[in-house]
């Protein structure tokens, strides 16, 4: 009985620690395969930068569904890789997009506006 | 009485864990040039890379955006700003990071940067062992004045928690098998995350970041 009174503790013990070292705070941003893209991104992969946008897309959809927030960078990365392909109209469509739901990034996306264009 | 003595060293037990499983990294760091800064922004760097691993860079750079963000900060387009040191000749993050920050703040409009330093990315092998581990040092700096904001360091390792058990003979099964499994899969990127998710962590009193203001939590901490 005794031996059972200590494991229950020690389990109760166990459940308050991991409750008091897990993250209190919500999310504030759906995030999908942003990372993913990111690191897909980096390291030149297989995937086009058009099938790569065409991701972003769709995770945009599952983004706007979620009622989260569009994680910082998300508009302005599928900005840069709409400009790779040569897609101008739409690269200063997903910059303006940034700067409008994050002003933080304004100056780098003016730096960006004025840089871009070849 | 035996059992009590029993429970009491149990309950004891479970107290090192709890404190030892909250324990802060760097205890004591001084939050007062931090919590003057207020920086809602983060440009981060480049990481630069001390392993053999060219891949623990940019394997690094795509963890980043999540912590930060969450963490209330505003992150400054991480490949895009990778692109535009890149658009003006440099490719190297020790190059990136010699930029003088008046200049970084003029292009990014950031108020902080961050600079990583990837110091440990893959695969060691022992005789009876194989282990990944990545180690990676951070460092905000505010881009006004130049002052370091807030510093750390993280690591993460396949062989945390794991127990050695079985004899030598069942080690070396299980190293021949690990390390097939290492070469398989992606298990540096996989180590790189955790890392980087604990290096940029949170409500860690002492040690960790500091919530931004996008966060609920700001200025609470």
């Amino acid at each position: 009985m005794f031996t059972k009174l200590i494991r229950l503790t020690a389990l109760l013990a166990l459940a308050s620690t991991l409750a008091a070292c897990a993250t209190k705070t919500p999310a504030l941003y759906s995030w999908q395969g942003y990372q993913a893209n990111l690191d897909a991104y980096f390291r030149a992969s297989s995937l086009s930068p058009d099938a790569q946008a065409q991701l972003m897309e769709q995770d945009l959809q599952k983004i706007r569904a979620s009622g989260l927030a569009v994680p910082p960078g998300y508009h302005a990365h599928l900005g840069l890789l709409y400009g790779e392909q040569g897609d101008l109209d739409k690269f200063a469509q997903q910059v303006a997009l940034e700067k409008s739901k994050f002003p933080e990034s304004q100056t780098f996306m003016d730096f960006l506006t004025r840089n871009f264009k070849k | 009485m035996k059992y009590q003595t029993f429970s009491k060293i149990a309950i004891a037990f479970v107290a090192v864990f709890l404190i030892a499983g909250c324990a802060t990294k760097q205890p004591g760091w001084d939050y007062s040039a931090y919590k003057a800064s207020k920086p809602r922004s983060i440009l981060v760097l480049s990481p630069i890379n001390n392993s053999p691993d060219i891949t623990a860079t940019y394997s690094v750079m795509s963890f980043v955006t999540k912590p930060l963000s969450e963490a209330g900060y505003y992150v400054m387009p991480v490949a895009m700003v990778a692109e535009a040191f890149k658009e003006n000749g440099l490719t190297q993050p020790s190059d990136m990071h010699q930029t003088p920050p008046a200049k970084l703040r003029e292009i990014f409009g950031a108020d902080s940067a961050l600079y990583i330093t990837v110091t440990k990315f893959g695969v060691s092998y022992t005789v009876v062992n194989s282990e990944t581990t990545v180690q990676v040092q951070g460092k905000l700096v505010d881009l006004k004045t130049g002052t370091t904001l807030w510093q750390g360091v993280a690591q993460a390792s396949s062989v945390e928690g794991e127990q050695q058990q079985g004899g030598l003979g069942a080690l070396l099964v299980s190293a021949i098998i690990k390390q097939v499994l290492a070469s398989t899969f992606d298990n540096s990127h996989k180590y790189s995350g955790i890392a980087t998710e604990r290096l940029l962590a949170t409500g860690e009193k002492g040690s960790g970041l500091l919530f931004g203001p996008r966060s609920p939590s700001y200025s609470k901490d």
